[in-house]
């Protein structure tokens, strides 16, 4: 009898999307009471999730397609505590249009059960199924402003484009599966030997969709305009919770199957590293529209994060999830920002709207001014300590190039969130924004200014218990 | 456990810029604030006399240093000064009040915001000079752009955005290769702490590349020619207190590094690029001196004679000898307290006309006496006359250098003439002549405030210009002792 308490935090996130459909189905005016069961419902599996972190090494489940480990409790915290930030946040902003619904917490948890089971996946049919859950979800948030242009324009493009890496990924799980006779992480990674060339196109194959789900260049087209126009929070999750799945799959699949293949692979890695790196600083740098240039940004910020994974080494895969732990935190707090650019029920997307932010609302642009030093990553913020130790990680592998590109790219970065820095407090200010924000996002924003500004503080803690990670 | 006393000198201006920020901002002349700012400061100035006082002088070991554990196994929290460390701390707590002083006019907007801005700059850069682990040195370093970027770009001029991303971004891109070296340091020898390193010292085959990418972030902050093209647009653009910070502390953050990491981590490598910085350095004096000569505006014609003054520092320091070193760090205590008091004189100017070129001046000596016989004083001070600060340390770095490199040495010593040139000329056209300008009638002299600061620097000008021993007995021995660690090395490898 396989110990189904292991995957408790699935069981009950599944019943609880069944509860609250039923529940919208048969009450009337029910958005709000979804709304806080469904917070409710994260709450109760992170509890569960970790409360699991501390009893469980590593376990596997129906015959070992299904692991559970260190790394699948962490990230699925990270998931949760995405997800519960992203929902409590929305509120307004789904009112102020008139779309809250029960869909949208629905959803909302659906793509998170999707990516709980990619995150745990060991075997390529449940990671595909993970997948696709979470894609689906993600299709449907994207349109949910659904009267307006530029939010179906968004969720069709989306789909359209994922779905066809998922046909790439698909193929490429084929061509694995084909050359190892199994779908199972572990015995793909003992049958594997790297002399079988077709097995590179597999490799490439998956590498493809993967890149895809979490926008590295050249896969990275869609992520402007599907950012731009989606509903603004969920950009905000499309730029926290899906990449932390993504990540988590990226490192399962390099450092579990593929193992013996590095020489295939790390030159891909590289190679997707550095043009994300590149290509995120030089192409944010002419956008007007905050939404589009966060979109290139977090382009440049999966590139460092993928050049601590292209280290094949245990702290380069450390430093990976440092970096987007606390390029989550980034995110949420520029977010929160965004979502307070609101007058009149009408929210503002446009740098130039940032205009003389400082003199009308010295507090906020303040928040601003530490959330984007940090992007930039100017010490002691957070954002620095995150690229230090992937560079720590990197240069361990005296991989030179690689370090030197991603910091001179940092460079270039910088220019464009100094534009947004001097927008606020250079410029001529505009009229004053409303100020009668709901509690849960000025609550977000202060949380993760003060984490971001006194990270330094005590740098340790986090280490810690990311180093309890060691997949090779 | 003593006293942490250095931790206190980089904390208390931080709680004194908390203090401010919680306390509500007036418009105007928001006299609490300031007065919050100069108590913070001037305390944080007697803290450092007292640790001036117990420095022991006889010992080149690091004192005062405290050592904790930051990052587990990785980084310490360490600070500590020596001889060469501890002057810079004092000329930082030294200026700092000055500046909160100075800012009575030229800041009309956002006077408490300024402050805190000063003060989070000021426990940076007393930081950076007491750091005593390469990673933590690193974050005072870099941290201080924030601060500097926002008092240009804020309370800058008309051109204070370029400016300020010019510098903002010079530093760093000349700063990320440092960041490389130093990660690379600890992968090499498993340490980043420098009294370690010191001791482990660093394999030769490293120390070429390693000290070409420290080389990029101190030639930028320095600044060497060809890079020094971000100084003078800064310098100019920035309000007063912003370029008397600039010019007098953030300047010498390179040239100590230098001394502190190029000089005492990599030996061998300092000694292969001697004819790198030799040839920079003297480019730098001439050519900047020429520059400066040409110059329309008072704020520019001062940058570039930073620049020449900075030249003449990188030269004496890789010049390698006894007189060559302490001359340096005597030329840069002096340049902070000149070049601070020649920006306070242009801005003293500046806030009554809202001029600063040249030629809006003319005949000021019959207008406004004191003012000119301060701003007398800190010309010559700054051409270098015997009897002021500046005098000493260029006879010094002369004297080594003419030990070193006989060619090098004389011509720079046409620098010390053409510094003379553009000085006594900057000074003759703005203060003699005929009174042509009828506004300038009107002037008033110095108010007390502005009196105050100018004879507080200029009293260490003519001090340490008679009687430089205070400042040459507290380098002395970190100098020796630098110089013969350096030749032991050498000769050993």
């Amino acid at each position: 009898m396989e110990n189904l308490n292991l995957i408790l935090p699935e069981i009950f996130i599944s019943l609880s999307i069944m509860f609250l459909l039923i529940l919208g189905v048969f009450k009337n005016d029910s958005s709000k009471i979804t709304f806080n069961l469904s917070l409710f419902a994260i709450l109760i599996t992170t509890t569960i999730t970790i409360n699991e972190t501390f009893s469980v090494t590593r376990e596997t489940l129906f015959n070992e397609s299904v692991v559970i480990d260190t790394m699948s409790s962490l990230m699925k915290i990270l998931t949760l505590i995405g997800g519960f930030l992203v929902l409590v946040i929305s509120s307004t902003y789904l009112k102020t249009f008139k779309i809250y619904n029960i869909e949208y917490p629905v959803l909302i948890l659906s793509s998170i059960l999707g990516m709980m089971v990619m995150i745990s996946s060991n075997d390529l049919i449940v990671f595909y199924m993970g997948l696709e859950l979470q894609s689906l979800a993600l299709y449907v948030l994207a349109t949910y402003n659904r009267d307006q242009l530029k939010s179906s324009e968004a969720g069709l493009k989306y789909f359209v484009l994922s779905a066809l890496s998922s046909g790439l990924l698909l193929y490429g799980c084929s061509l694995v599966y084909g050359f190892s006779g199994s779908t199972n992480f572990d015995i793909i990674s003992n049958q594997l030997n790297s002399n079988e060339y077709v097995l590179t196109f597999g490799i490439v194959f998956i590498l493809v969709g993967l890149a895809f789900k979490i926008s590295a260049v050249p896969f990275h087209m869609w992520a402007p305009d599907v950012y731009e126009g989606s509903p603004t929070t969920v950009t905000l999750f499309f730029t926290m919770v899906p990449k932390i799945a993504a990540l988590t799959v990226f490192i399962r699949f390099l450092y579990v199957p593929f193992l013996n293949l590095i020489d295939q692979w790390q030159m891909i890695i590289i190679f997707l590293s550095i043009a994300s790196m590149v290509f995120g600083a030089v192409a944010a740098i002419g956008q007007t529209n905050i939404k589009r240039l966060i979109a290139y940004s977090s382009i440049g910020h999966i590139g460092y994060t993928l050049a601590g994974l292209a280290t094949a080494s245990n702290e380069g895969i450390q430093s990976s999830i440092i970096y987007i732990s606390i390029y989550v935190v980034m995110n949420l707090a520029l977010f929160s920002c965004l979502l307070m650019l609101r007058r009149k029920d009408q929210y503002y997307e446009d740098i130039e709207d940032l205009s003389g932010l400082s003199k009308n609302h010295p507090l906020l642009s303040l928040c601003m001014l530490v959330i984007l030093f940090s992007l930039a990553g100017i010490p002691p913020l957070a954002g620095f300590f995150a690229k230090f130790y992937i560079f720590k990680a990197v240069l361990e592998q005296s991989m030179f190039f690689l370090a030197i590109v991603g910091l001179l790219s940092t460079v270039v970065a910088a220019f464009y969130y100094l534009r947004i820095i001097k927008i606020i407090y250079f410029d001529k200010e505009k009229d004053k924004y409303d100020t009668d924000h709901s509690l849960w996002l000025k609550f977000s924003l202060t949380v993760s200014t003060i984490l971001i500004l006194l990270y330094f503080i005590f740098p340790s803690q986090l280490i810690e218990v990311v180093s309890r990670i060691n997949i090779i | 456990m003593n006293f942490p006393i250095l931790s206190s000198l980089i904390l208390l201006p931080i709680i004194g810029a908390l203090f401010l920020f919680f306390t509500k901002d007036k418009e105007g002349n928001n006299l609490t604030a300031k007065y919050v700012a100069l108590f913070t400061t001037v305390v944080n100035f007697l803290i450092s006399i007292y640790l001036w006082i117990s420095f022991d002088q006889s010992t080149s070991s690091f004192q005062f240093v405290e050592d904790r554990t930051w990052i587990e196994g990785f980084i310490n929290y360490k600070v500590g000064v020596d001889g060469i460390s501890i002057l810079f701390i004092i000329l930082t707590t030294f200026i700092t009040p000055l500046c909160i002083i100075s800012v009575n006019n030229s800041v009309k907007n956002r006077l408490r915001d300024f402050l805190i801005a000063i003060l989070i700059m000021e426990s940076f850069m007393i930081g950076v000079f007491c750091a005593l682990d390469l990673v933590v040195f690193y974050l005072f370093f870099e941290a201080g752009l924030i601060p500097m970027f926002l008092i240009i770009g804020i309370w800058g001029g008309a051109r204070r955005v370029y400016s300020a991303f010019k510098f903002f971004l010079y530093t760093l891109l000349g700063s990320v290769l440092m960041l490389v070296a130093i990660i690379s340091i600890y992968w090499i020898t498993g340490t980043t702490d420098v009294v370690q390193l010191y001791e482990i010292g660093i394999d030769v085959k490293y120390q070429n590349l390693l000290w070409l990418a420290f080389f990029s972030s101190f030639a930028v902050k320095t600044p060497m020619w060809p890079v020094h093209t971000w100084l003078p647009d800064a310098h100019v653009e920035a309000p007063t207190a912003g370029s008397v910070l600039l010019a007098a502390i953030l300047l010498k953050m390179a040239g100590y590094g230098f001394i502190r990491f190029s000089l005492g981590l990599f030996p061998v490598a300092s000694e292969v690029f001697t004819p790198l910085i030799y040839t920079l350095s003297v480019i730098a004096i001439i050519f900047t001196s020429l520059i400066a000569l040409m110059q329309e505006d008072m704020k520019k014609l001062i940058a570039y004679s930073s620049v020449a003054h900075m030249g003449f520092v990188t030269l004496g320091i890789f010049t390698l000898q006894q007189q060559g070193i302490e001359g340096s760090i005597i030329q840069m205590i002096s340049h902070g307290l000149v070049s601070a008091a020649l920006f306070l004189t242009v801005g003293v100017v500046y806030d009554r006309m809202h001029s600063r070129l040249i030629s809006t001046y003319g005949g000021l000596v019959s207008v406004i006496p004191k003012y000119s016989i301060l701003f007398m004083l800190f010309a010559l001070a700054s051409l270098g006359l015997p009897g002021t600060s500046g005098f000493i340390g260029e006879f010094l770095i002369l004297m080594g250098a003419f030990k070193d490199n006989f060619l090098v040495a004389v011509i720079a010593s046409i620098g010390v003439i053409l510094g003379a040139a553009y000085m006594l000329w900057l000074y003759k056209r703005v203060v003699f002549g005929k009174l042509i300008n009828e506004d300038l009638k009107k002037m008033l002299d110095l108010n007390r405030s502005e009196y105050f600061i100018l004879s507080c620097l200029a009293v260490p000008i003519l001090f340490f210009g008679f009687y430089p021993d205070p400042l040459i007995n507290t380098i002395e021995v970190s100098v020796t002792d630098l110089i013969n660690t350096h030749n032991t090395n050498i000769a050993s490898k």
